[in-house]
């Protein structure tokens, strides 16, 4: 029962985290909106597991709060570099 | 229902407020750097009381050691993809909403 009303707390605020990805107004409040739902969907995905008396979905909670800090810092480094690979000793200013 | 029970479900439901008062803020908060900083409490405050309040209901076993690596993780990269969120806003022009005293 209180599984349930975290889930619908974090569920919530998933949906509050989406109504700031399409708002914007900028790429940044985006990338932050996209990088709070991932962070979201880990608990919700660890409170679930409770929810269903199954934990393994924490396992799943840790493989996702992995790659999706992973993408985060790939976006924000190709916006930061504009390339995904290493800068070159004659580029660095 | 035991003490443990009551400790579990006074943290999840302080865990809920957290994360429901960060995406609000998310929301409703002004300019960029104030959204971070409303994202940044859900990622902290808000995981440690849902994290701890499913692990004080799990008790001691592997499922708790898993919570604690996942709240661990959390910890480490959540305040690193905000600070590399608010440098790569700096160097994207993205000035911050100062009050009217501190405008050069």
């Amino acid at each position: 029962m209180i599984f349930a009303v975290a889930a619908f707390a974090i569920l919530g605020t998933m949906g509050l985290a989406l109504g700031r990805a399409f708002l914007g107004p900028t790429l940044f409040d985006r990338i932050l909106a996209a990088n709070m739902f991932g962070t979201k969907t880990v608990l919700l995905l660890a409170v679930i597991g409770f929810l269903d008396g199954r934990p393994e979905f924490l396992d799943i909670g840790l493989l996702y709060a992995m790659i999706s800090f992973i993408g985060v810092i790939a976006v924000l480094r190709f916006y930061e570099i504009g390339r995904f690979s290493p800068v070159d000793e004659e580029d660095a200013s | 229902m035991t003490v443990l029970d009551v400790l579990s479900a006074a943290l999840l439901v302080g865990g809920s407020l957290a994360v429901i008062a960060g995406g609000v803020g998310v929301l409703r908060l002004p300019d960029l750097y104030t959204r971070l900083h409303a994202a940044g409490v859900t990622d902290t405050l808000g995981a440690l009381l849902i994290l701890s309040g499913l692990a004080v209901h799990a008790g001691w076993s592997i499922v708790t050691v898993k919570l604690v690596l996942t709240l661990l993780l959390l910890w480490a990269t959540s305040p690193v993809a905000s600070h590399a969120l608010a440098r790569a806003a700096k160097a994207g022009g993205i000035e911050p909403l100062l009050h009217e005293a501190r405008r050069g």
